[in-house]
């Protein structure tokens, strides 16, 4: 099978971008996408020129750190699929794929295919939590959870904040990530002393980071590889309303993007 | 490095009407008021098929309500007005959001209502003034020589009577169902009332109330035109 | 060198509070003033960095990915073992304590396992506070699964993603120090070189990968949790990025490498398709719970699985374990899934695989039932192979999956340099030659919350720290070297890419130092592997910079660290002349074909020392006691 790869080239956020196409050969239906760049780049890096950058690391599915744009969507045409699961007998011979990475102010671009998504670090670090230490706990079993709580949690909770909600939102927004987290702690009874001021702290965040809005038509849960349900966001919005409300005297921070790289001494 | 510690936080949150959450919800409670409405008028406009009188007494009460008709009527603006603004903000916002576009998009699971409230919300509005200006103003009286104060019911027929009055009409209400098929169940999403349970009916439900009202507006200038009501 | 394991002395329950109790403890005023390094973000570093940013110490937590929440720690599926015995099924800390140290084949310590078993019972207690959706019974109490033939229900988990929302309960506990102020986190870094001054561990050398600027990190401890060094031989389940540059570069400053060559591999993955392959998927082990494995009985039979009859097929674990059958541990499946390919019985287009049937069990429970226990499973199979399991036998082959050799360290989880402290895979202290299912969760998050924040501080309380500054001419010394490191690198513009040296070491890796050794492979290995090496720095060519990101960069320096190391494990697996767990010598079997121990020659652990490049690594033995499980013979027919 023959196939050629368009592809995003830019070196770094200064320079000017292009698309560059490679013809590849693809030897066997089995093959994901990425080892297809995997063959790619030694070609590229044999003829001496530089591989493409691409992020990528469990190669399961589960870490979330590869994703880019295929023909237009975000970890390619298989519903529920990452880039690294996604294999090639999905096309068809003679196919074009154009690859380019997620698109968003809040996802600075980093270099060819990849970008820098902390921001999502600071929504979770802006309230993504239990505020509970180490050794200051119950037993296990001490508060009952019902299955279906359980169980709805653990749907919002297996999100693996690879950013494809942000970038198939026609207004790059967030919403379905940040309301991923604050429905998979505020369903739980552990979540709920603070459900209040983990809403209104991770959306003042998500805001803070330049995200767009939501506009509610679920191209987001289209994307996602763990099929979050468009109810987090519904979640989001309650607890964020009522948290709005219930807060309103207290001081709501957020903390400022870093989009520097600069730490520690020489 | 520094040993003192400080937790990295120095911006002060957007409020409740910067945030993007909080402007949804004021677009949410709006769009349910403007949403009563338009179920209100149609239920007022519909006594149109009963007759001339009876039309005529209920836009005679209307115009006699006095104070409440301007509440009513104040209420009614300042919703539109904060349901555009929200808007306008956001849009801007969104725009914002992605500097870079894509060469390549799809769209991969929302329909074409939930993508087309942006251009069918300022149709829709263009249509509302013209639609103010023809049957409350009566600034603009096509198909009549002049406007009547008292008779609503000669206005209607003799203004759906002109053909590009009822197209342009019944092309805005079209619009306006595609605006409310999305705006319905959006506004229970936004306002956080939605569970796995309820969204399919919510938004099946969503989808018959939308094609009731439209078809209940349209079956006004279908049936001037066919001549049944005249 | 002497190795102290400052194993308390006492009856074992109390050990590890009496330890406690001995230990210093830091003012909790001064915390603030001691600044620790952790790296690697999985859960045993990020439960550490957490939990010791909570008692009020600067920590700074270094990972290479863009985001502490992707360490590989998230891709564990199967669950997390504690004795609660909430099942009532007769589980207790002890027996815990004994199935581990059995399954480690009797090469681990009693003292640390000991320890790993009490505090499985207080990780599900944090986990379940901090907010992980562990699957739950509809009375509402935590739900168990028995896993990896274990005979009790102890297995807690969430789905098949246990490893993910364990890891996102300490990284939202990490998350929370960070904003705190507590913890400092730099991601996108990979430590380069550890600095070491007066004896004691005192800060690393680490570079941006996006800016490719080298910088220097003081503190008066460092925590290594950079998890284990499978990807030496390139195909393995381990992350792309996972490797073993950390260790190995305090490997070279001094710190002893304990039992490399105890390697584990995972008897059910899919099977290689290609030449392009990059890493190797695992299907969960509790597959065969309810899959016969079988491979026809004549050789180079190409037939389609259905066409083959059923006397035709041999069911080769149900014939030579009658007992355990399909259910044999994982060293023991491993090796006979490779012994029928290696007679020319493997099936699929490369001949590395067999057959996992699930026909019998679907006639018998329902493709209802098997669905529901194992749908995701057999979609992911069906995604990547375009089979489907429901209607032909699943192809799998063995993979190397997880190591339990690493940085030696004592039972205060410190490494032989003092300062330097090594947790989770990284190190070598609980799994012995072979670890069990659902225990590598239990060991990271046990080191990170509940065992280094108190010997930590007690390193900090009883040790006497100079002032170290950035000019010192250690840290300076070691800042070069790493350039030069980097430099040499980029200078070679030779012909070869990196994956290319890689794979094809681990390929000798794996041919013969993988699923069974002999002798004259590995002496073989050895010589095959310098060989290569010096290829490697003849003939590499890194394309681009080292000012920017550079992904070919990053992994020839991890491949010049996996060469060495490669060669160390071929060294330790030759000087270990027995089988135990999941390193099998060939000469050494019992007349049935299974694994022969040698307590009496080999009941220690091999700690390597490094003594420079190209020199023959200096052997260290920690002998072995044995109080509580008197070792025995494994048996599983």
């Amino acid at each position: 099978m023959k196939l050629t790869l368009s592809i995003w080239r830019q070196k770094n956020p200064g320079s000017k971008g292009k698309f560059v196409s490679y013809p590849v050969e693809v030897p066997n239906g089995e093959m994901s996408v990425l080892e297809c760049l995997d063959v790619l780049n030694e070609t590229l890096s044999e003829r001496g020129e530089e591989p493409v950058a691409f992020e990528h690391d469990c190669r399961e599915g589960i870490c979330g750190t590869c994703g880019f744009m295929i023909n237009g969507v975000a970890h390619g045409p298989m519903p529920a699929t990452t880039i690294c699961q996604l294999t090639m007998r999905h096309f068809k011979d003679g196919e074009e794929l154009v690859m380019e990475p997620w698109r968003s102010r809040a996802f600075p671009f980093v270099k060819d295919l990849v970008v820098d998504r902390r921001s999502f670090d600071r929504i979770i670090q802006s309230g993504g939590y239990v505020s509970v230490s180490t050794g200051n706990v119950p037993d296990g079993n001490a508060i009952p959870i019902g299955k279906d709580d359980a169980d709805r949690s653990m749907d919002a909770a297996a999100c693996i904040g690879c950013g494809a909600c942000v970038a198939a939102c026609p207004n790059g927004s967030a919403a379905l990530f940040t309301g991923a987290k604050i429905a998979h702690l505020g369903i739980l009874p552990q979540g709920k002393p603070e459900q209040d001021r983990r809403a209104v702290q991770m959306v003042a965040q998500m805001n803070a980071e330049g995200f767009g809005s939501c506009t509610n038509i679920g191209e987001c849960t289209g994307v996602c590889p763990k099929e979050i349900p468009l109810e987090a966001i519904a979640k989001m919005n309650h607890d964020y309303l009522l948290g709005a409300w219930k807060e309103r005297k207290s001081v709501v921070t957020a903390i400022a993007p870093v989009t520097g790289w600069e730490f520690g001494e020489k | 490095m520094s040993t003192a510690v400080a937790g990295p936080r120095e911006h002060r949150a957007p409020s409740f009407w910067q945030s993007t959450n909080g402007k949804k919800a004021v677009m949410a409670v709006t769009g349910a008021i403007l949403f009563l409405f338009v179920v209100g008028h149609l239920l007022g406009n519909l006594q149109i098929f009963d007759s001339r009188e009876r039309l005529n007494a209920y836009s005679h009460f209307l115009k006699n309500l006095g104070e409440l008709l301007w509440i009513a009527r104040g209420t009614l603006i300042v919703c539109v007005v904060l349901h555009i603004v929200a808007t306008v903000q956001l849009v801007l916002l969104n725009l914002k959001a992605r500097p870079v576009g894509y060469k390549v998009k799809k769209s991969v699971a929302s329909n074409y209502a939930d993508r087309t409230m942006y251009w069918s919300g300022p149709i829709i509005l263009a249509f509302v003034i013209f639609h103010l200006l023809e049957f409350t103003a009566g600034t603009l009286h096509p198909g009549a020589p002049a406007f009547s104060e008292e008779d609503v019911y000669y206005n209607v027929i003799s203004g759906f009577r002109v053909w590009w009055v009822s197209a342009w009409y019944i092309f805005s209400m079209i619009l306006l169902g595609f605006h409310l098929r999305h705006g319905m169940w959006s506004m229970f999403q936004s306002l956080g009332m939605n569970h796995p349970r309820h969204t399919p009916v919510l938004k099946q439900a969503a989808l018959w109330i939308t094609i009731l009202i439209i078809g209940g507006y349209i079956s006004i200038p279908v049936s001037v035109l066919a001549g049944w009501v005249r | 060198m002497k190795l102290d394991a400052r194993i308390p002395t006492g009856p074992i329950e109390d050990a590890w509070d009496s330890a406690k109790f001995e230990m210093k403890l830091v003012n909790p005023a001064n915390k603030r003033r001691h600044n620790l390094i952790v790296v690697g973000s999985g859960l045993a570093g990020a439960s550490a960095a957490a939990t010791l940013g909570e008692l009020g110490y600067n920590v700074k937590c270094f990972c290479f990915q863009d985001s502490p929440r992707r360490a590989h720690s998230i891709a564990a599926q199967g669950g997390i073992n504690a004795a609660k015995n909430y099942q009532n099924d007769g589980d207790s800390i002890y027996r815990l304590f004994y199935d581990t140290v059995k399954g480690g084949d009797f090469r681990a310590r009693e003292g640390n396992v000991y320890r790993l078993a009490q505090n499985s019972v207080h990780i599900i207690d944090q986990c379940v506070a901090q907010g992980v959706p562990f699957a739950r019974e509809y009375g509402g109490s935590l739900e168990n699964r028995s896993f990896g033939g274990a005979q009790v229900s102890r297995t807690f988990y969430a789905r098949g993603q246990t490893g993910q929302q364990l890891l996102l309960g300490a990284y939202q506990a990490l998350e929370r120090q960070v904003d705190a102020g507590q913890v400092t986190m730099i991601p996108r870094t990979e430590m380069l070189d550890l600095i070491v001054i007066d004896g004691q561990a005192r800060g690393i050398v680490a570079r941006n990968l996006i800016t490719g600027k080298l910088s220097v990190h003081l503190a008066e401890a460092v925590i290594l949790a950079t998890g284990g060094y499978g990807n030496v031989y390139y195909l393995s389940t381990n992350a792309k990025g996972s490797n073993a540059t950390a260790i190995w570069r305090a490997h070279k400053r001094g710190a002893l490498f304990a039992n490399p060559c105890f390697t584990q591999i995972h008897p059910t993955c899919i099977p290689v398709s290609g030449d392009y392959q990059s890493k190797l998927t695992l299907m969960s082990e509790s597959l065969r719970n309810d899959g016969r494995i079988w491979v026809p009985k004549q050789k180079g039979d190409k037939r389609r699985p259905d066409q083959i009859p059923e006397d035709e097929r041999d069911y080769y674990l149900e014939r030579k374990y009658p007992a355990f059958g399909n259910l044999v541990p994982r060293d023991v499946a491993s090796r006979n899934a490779k012994a029928v390919c290696d007679e020319g019985r493997g099936v699929g287009e490369t001949g590395l695989g067999v057959y996992l049937d699930f026909a019998d069990a679907i006639q018998r429970l329902g493709v209802e039932t098997i669905r529901d226990s194992y749908g995701n499973l057999f979609d992911m199979y069906q995604r990547i192979t375009d089979e489907d399991p429901y209607k032909v036998p699943m192809r799998i082959y063995p993979a190397m999956h997880y190591t339990m050799g690493g940085l030696w360290v004592d039972y205060q989880l410190q490494s032989t340099i003092p300062g330097l402290f090594v947790l989770g895979e990284a190190n070598f202290s609980d799994h012995g030659a072979n670890r069990l299912g659902a225990s590598a969760l239990m060991q990271g998050l046990s080191d990170g919350y509940f065992i280094t924040p108190y010997t930590v501080g007690n390193y900090l309380a009883s040790s006497k720290l100079k002032d170290v500054k950035a000019s010192d001419p250690a840290v300076q010394a070691a800042l070069t070297a790493t350039e030069q490191g980097i430099a040499k690198l980029l200078s070679i513009k030779g012909k070869r890419t990196v994956d290319s040296f890689h794979r094809e070491l681990g390929k000798i890796m794996w041919d013969d130092c993988g699923m069974s050794r002999n002798a004259a492979g590995l002496r073989d290995a050895i010589g095959r592997i310098r060989a290569l090496r010096e290829e490697f720095w003849q003939n590499l060519n890194v394309p681009g910079s080292g000012d920017d990101l550079n992904q070919s960069l990053e992994k020839a320096g991890r491949v010049a660290d996996f060469f060495e190391l490669g060669e160390l494990i071929c060294i330790d697996a030759l000087e270990r002349n027995e089988s135990c767990g999941g390193h099998f010598r060939e000469e050494y079997q019992t007349p049935e074909g299974e694994a022969q121990r040698d307590d009496e020659h080999y009941g220690y652990v091999a700690a390597w020392g490094y003594t420079g490049p190209g020199n023959k690594p200096e052997l260290t033995k920690e002998p072995l006691e044995f109080v509580y499980v008197h070792p025995s013979q494994r048996s599983y027919k």
